[in-house]
């Protein structure tokens, strides 16, 4: 396949444009990369504070590991979900970004997107490590699924990667897509389990069973994608269980077509890319 | 030199959409019913021809034919709408103004991300870093954001990079026109040995005299279409000739060579010519011989206070030199009718080149053109028994040396 062909050969391009992205993303700010582990803690703490302490959120009890703290419950979906955001919004601004070199030199335009997106897998690795560490203090053992938590972090970064293709040729021809996407984040956000457990909706679910109502609400919520990425991150992370070997599966297949409907509208779109800048 | 071709430019052609109202969001393409509203302009019109492997090829043609547009279709940066171009070799592109630097980033980090687009690994780029930023002459500024460079450094840095990454083609789009004479040398060296070491350059400019020794071949482009392909110094002469028909015969002047007359025709000029020694029309002179402009003009009616102005270009395009009537002190009060006013040059100051002549007729003020002929007599300098060794003027001076008395007597 020529896009593989394409991707090798921009294999040096794309580890530099990685580090330029790494690099930059807080250059010139006081605390520097120390802003990338910042960052998440300050979300995880306002977050912690409004759904544990104030609206009270019921906690579960990690399944094998016996912990049953809020602020990491929290923190094993909202760090899949923080990267996943995160990459999407950069990946997609990433041509309109660098108008200035796609105007003037050649490369394999996608390299962009992919670059974009890994410089948030550096993060993201990071912020993994911090919580494993904090998980294994609280005595979780998270260690035994390193290697099925790693296929979760490639297929997480193959998923967002396929979305930021799509979205970043969009935003090019209508600048309006970056305003409608950044309100989709945030009701997507709601619509996954990161801030409350998913046994809320199935509180939810059962109670209008009993009422008579058919609505199948489980089964709509659970097409979520990232409602299935993150609780295969929970159960390895928090609960020290195997996966859902369908979750696992259903986030195969959604990584698939994301990304080959994100190739798909690249290659077809990027005829009057440049022009269009 | 072999035959087969570096670059195969197959029927291409290429459209812009123009729009007529610019707003790139959704609302608007929903207001429109999906329909854009743009009107389509084919900048290339199914251009096709060859650059030979080892050639140093020139594209010429006025502003807004085209070349810079083929120029990026041939770096895959466009991709035309039909036809074809196929590349044989790395190519390397130096387009207008710089090449696609990131403003914030260094010049070091720049060279590096830079050479990585142009397909360098990092090992390479190590080895040849302190010949690229040696070449650039920016050694100083190296770990400034390039945002801080002047134009002429960008350009610098952005042109050693693509010609240090040692590709098999490279084009460069009018970047001669930037830097100083000292860098634009070293750029023409560099051509040179690219051309030794067998690699393709494809150059659009328009200093024409460069091109025409620079090059061997060229293609001239008229508003998207080819219109003459062939060794350099035909293509150039006929494209330089062709500028100069337009401006001797008005009313021909259209599109891009309007501006070859222009006035508002109170007094028109009607023959500009050079005489020689002998009173006769000459189109080619010697370094010192006298001579006479003498610019024939024919009124509509009476013009008070005429000025008369004459200014001469290389054919390269340097203005070195310009004069009228009021700073040499000859006031007219008014003309009527036809007449001629005369500039008598007692030497001719000029070293061997190709020289194009320009006049006009102004209000007292030099504010108001009554008529303007660019380029409307052409005459070439030939070397004469005074001989200086380059450049366009010949001042006449004379070397003397203050020798040691040992070194005289040697000399002796
Ligand atoms: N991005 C663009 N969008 C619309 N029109 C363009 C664009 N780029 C160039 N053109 C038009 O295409 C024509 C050819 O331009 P160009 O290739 O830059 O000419 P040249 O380099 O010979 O001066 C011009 O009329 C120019 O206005
Ligand atoms: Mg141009």
């Amino acid at each position: 396949m020529s896009v593989i062909g394409d991707l090798k050969d921009s294999r040096g391009l794309l580890v530099n444009l990685t580090l330029r992205e790494v690099r930059g993303k807080y250059k010139r700010t006081l605390l520097g990369q120390g802003w990338s582990l910042l960052n998440p803690i300050a979300v995880l703490l306002i977050y912690t504070l409004v759904f544990g302490f104030v609206l009270r959120v019921p906690v579960p009890i990690g399944e094998n590991s016996g912990v049953q703290i809020f602020a990491l419950y929290l923190a094993c979906g909202l760090i899949p979900w923080t990267f996943f955001s995160n990459s999407v919004t950069s990946g997609m601004g990433a041509l309109l970004g660098n108008a200035n070199l796609l105007r003037k030199v050649y490369f394999w335009r996608p390299t962009l997107v992919v670059a974009s997106v890994f410089a948030w897998d550096v993060t993201f690795a990071i912020e993994l490590l911090v919580l494993m560490a904090a998980l294994l203090i609280v005595g979780s053992m998270p260690l035994p699924w390193l290697p099925l938590l790693l296929l979760a972090v490639v297929l997480l970064t193959v998923f967002a990667l396929g979305i930021a293709l799509m979205l970043s040729v969009a935003n090019v021809y209508f600048r309006d897509t970056q305003h409608f996407v950044s309100i989709g984040m945030q009701l997507w956000f709601y619509a996954t389990p990161i801030v409350y457990p998913y046994s809320l909706i199935q509180d939810q679910a059962d109670r209008m069973a009993a009422d008579g109502n058919g609505f199948p609400l489980e089964t709509i919520y659970r097409l979520n994608p990232m409602e299935r990425f993150v609780s295969v991150f929970r159960s390895m992370l928090y609960d020290n269980t195997w996966p859902q070997w369908g979750d696992v599966l259903f986030c195969v297949v959604v990584a698939a077509a994301s990304l080959g409907i994100g190739i798909w509208v690249f290659t077809r779109s990027q005829h009057r890319l440049v022009e269009e800048l | 030199m072999s035959a087969a071709p570096a670059v195969e430019v197959e029927g291409v052609a290429k459209r812009f959409r123009m729009y007529r109202e610019r707003n790139q969001s959704l609302k608007a393409a929903l207001m429109r019913g999906g329909r854009a509203s743009f009107d389509e302009y084919w900048a290339l019109k199914d251009v096709s021809f060859e650059i030979p492997q080892g050639s140093t090829f020139a594209l010429i043609g006025e502003n807004g034919s085209g070349k810079s547009t083929l120029l990026k279709c041939i770096a895959r940066i466009l991709e035309p709408e039909r036809g074809r171009i196929r590349t044989h070799g790395s190519v390397a592109a130096l387009l207008e103004l710089g090449s696609g630097f990131h403003p914030e980033l260094s010049g070091r980090e720049n060279v590096f991300l830079n050479g990585s687009i142009l397909g360098m690994t990092k090992r390479e780029l190590e080895r040849k870093f302190d010949e690229i930023v040696d070449f650039a002459g920016i050694e100083p500024f190296i770990d400034q954001p390039v945002k801080n460079y002047s134009s002429g450094m960008y350009m610098r840095l952005g042109f050693s990079v693509a010609i240090n990454v040692d590709p098999d083609i490279l084009l460069v789009d009018e970047v001669l026109a930037v830097g100083d004479a000292a860098f634009q040398e070293k750029c023409m060296e560099k051509f040179v040995d690219f051309r030794r070491a067998g690699k393709t350059v494809v150059i659009v400019s328009h200093a024409m005299g460069s091109m025409r020794t620079l090059c061997d071949q060229a293609a001239w482009l008229d508003r998207g279409s080819l219109l003459d392909i062939g060794r350099a110094d035909a293509i150039v002469d006929r494209y330089v000739d062709k500028g100069h028909e337009k401006g001797v015969a008005p009313g021909t002047a259209g599109g891009a060579n309007a501006e070859a007359r222009v006035g508002s025709g109170e007094a028109r000029l009607t023959t500009v010519e050079m005489l020689d020694a002998s009173g006769t029309p000459a189109t080619s002179f010697r370094t010192g011989d006298p001579v006479t402009v003498r610019v024939g003009y024919e009124c509509t009616e009476r013009v008070e206070q005429p000025a008369f102005a004459l200014a001469m270009d290389t054919v390269d395009g340097m203005r070195f030199w310009a004069h009228h009537t009021r700073d040499g002190g000859l006031e007219l009060p008014f003309i009527e009718g036809t007449g001629h006013v005369d500039l008598v040059i007692p030497a001719l100051a000029l070293q061997p080149y190709t020289i194009d002549l320009s006049a006009r007729i102004l209000d007292h003020t030099l504010t108001h053109t009554y008529d303007f002929r660019r380029h409307c007599y052409r005459f070439v300098v030939e070397t004469g028994d005074h001989r200086e060794s380059g450049g366009v003027v010949a001042l006449g001076g004379r070397w003397t040396a203050d020798l040691p008395a040992s070194a005289s007597e040697t000399a002796v």
